[in-house]
């Protein structure tokens, strides 16, 4: 079946089996090996990207499900070479160390952080319940979600 | 995990889906956001030879108020349920539950006509439709068919629905007391499923219990009605002792118990009795 999607602002037309999985469109057939396959089972968030705005577990939806979509995968985040602020985040905060989970982290940071700009540490706590680390813990992955937001916020008080 | 492969369909009509429903009959799956069928079919556990996803069916993405009742279409997310400000309004009950479905990503795929047709014994949404009371409408080739919530769950994963038919609408009333709603549960840690999940939705006057419906997910094969609780509160006082005394017998409909590595039956009816004290105290606390 002929889907269209874009990547990232990238267009991407593939014949695909209905039977393929969005996570491998992304990887095998996009070659944007950034958002990576952990448990399989849609339980671990290591496979989360946006799908038009909205974070979604890629390996839970069929790529011919995401046909004329726009998707966001980590590689889509930084721009000019800058980091975005909620990749900035996890840099600063040492929000990661093996590295696995992040992007899919990352990504779940942003889809709450657009629908919810001013989280408090519960609420992200709470938007966060679908991305399992399995070695920094969550402290410091909490304090990389708050200084995004707080980045974010003085830059769109910077913008007005 | 990959699926075994399958023809694909993706209809942007009911009918047209009922007639892909009657030409495939039985080797035919209905999808819809996917989050409780893609998974069966990564594990193999279903093997499909037609899938049909009803996904781009606009009309059955719609959330009205319509005088007395609220009308949810069945491929809503349970992230548009959490967020929807009618509700919020007329039946916080259905957005409280919803933010306890899964997690972000769930609930932004997930939809309430495929978890409810899915019919998990450990989902959180049975439980807040039997306790809204609610209908579910079915529709086939032939016509359409409301279900009532009390009817609609038949087994582990079985529902009501016939496999030439396609959920499309939940029906509920509009609460008396909106606010006097809780769902509380225990959710396994991992997946977010509830070991034992209550809801409760209670009309009070002058500290009086008027009514009162109550629906308990994850302790049997189905989601059920607390039938014996409801009884022991109805036109009774709202103290602590009439509670307690009620909530004792949150399992008494429960023949069966389910049991598995995170809970043992009996841990679960222990937990079902708990948790329905503590809903009706929380939805009488918020009358």
């Amino acid at each position: 079946m002929k889907i269209n999607l874009s990547i990232n602002g990238q267009k991407h037309e593939a014949d695909v089996e209905p039977r393929l999985l969005l996570v491998h469109f992304i990887r095998d057939l996009a070659g944007l090996t950034g958002t990576h396959v952990g448990c399989e089972t849609s339980i671990c968030g290591a496979c989360t990207i946006l799908m038009n705005g909205k974070a979604v577990k890629s390996c839970a939806i069929l790529a011919v499900q995401a046909d004329g979509a726009e998707i966001t995968t980590i590689e889509g985040l930084a721009t000019n070479g800058q980091l975005h602020p909620v990749q900035e985040g996890f840099w600063e905060c040492h929000g990661l160390q093996c590295g696995y989970c992040t992007p899919g982290m990352i990504m779940s940071a942003c889809g709450l952080l657009k629908e919810n700009p001013n989280p408090t540490e519960d609420q992200i706590r709470h938007g966060l319940e679908g991305n399992l680390c399995r070695c920094t813990g969550y402290q410091n992955i909490v304090d990389s979600v708050k200084y995004a937001a707080n980045k974010i916020k003085a830059q769109t008080a910077k913008a007005d | 995990m990959i699926p075994t492969n399958f023809d694909y369909f993706a209809p942007t009509t009911i009918e047209e889906a009922l007639k892909l429903l009657d030409k495939h009959g039985d080797d035919c799956k209905v999808l819809s956001g996917g989050h409780s069928l893609i998974p069966v079919l990564k594990l193999r556990l279903a093997a499909p030879a037609v899938v049909v996803d009803i996904g781009r069916i606009k009309e059955l993405r719609t959330i009205k108020v319509d005088g007395d009742t609220i009308r949810i279409g069945a491929n809503t997310t349970h992230a548009e349920i959490t967020s929807n400000a009618d509700l919020k309004k007329h039946c916080p009950l259905l957005c409280e539950t919803a933010a306890q479905i899964g997690d972000q990503q769930v609930r932004n795929r997930g939809t309430i006509g495929g978890s409810l047709t899915h019919a998990d014994p450990a989902a959180d949404w049975p439980a807040a439709i039997l306790a809204l009371d609610a209908e579910i409408v079915a529709r086939s080739g032939k016509g359409e068919r409301v279900i009532k919530a009390s009817d609609f769950f038949v087994d582990v994963m079985t529902s009501a629905v016939e496999p030439n038919e396609i959920v499309t609408e939940i029906r509920v009333p509009k609460p008396a007391q909106p606010n006097a709603a809780v769902y509380l549960k225990v959710p396994q840690s991992a997946s977010g499923f509830a070991i034992v999940g209550v809801a409760a939705q209670l009309k009070i006057a002058n500290g009086k219990c008027e009514d009162v419906s109550i629906g308990v997910t994850g302790l049997a094969p189905k989601a059920f009605r607390a039938a014996s609780v409801e009884a022991a509160l109805r036109g009774k006082a709202i103290d602590d002792a009439t509670v307690s005394a009620a909530a004792a017998k949150a399992d008494a409909e429960a023949a069966d118990a389910m049991e598995d590595i995170h809970a043992s039956g009996d841990y679960r009816r222990h937990l079902a009795r708990v948790y329905a004290r503590r809903a009706v105290q929380a939805a009488a606390a918020r009358a």
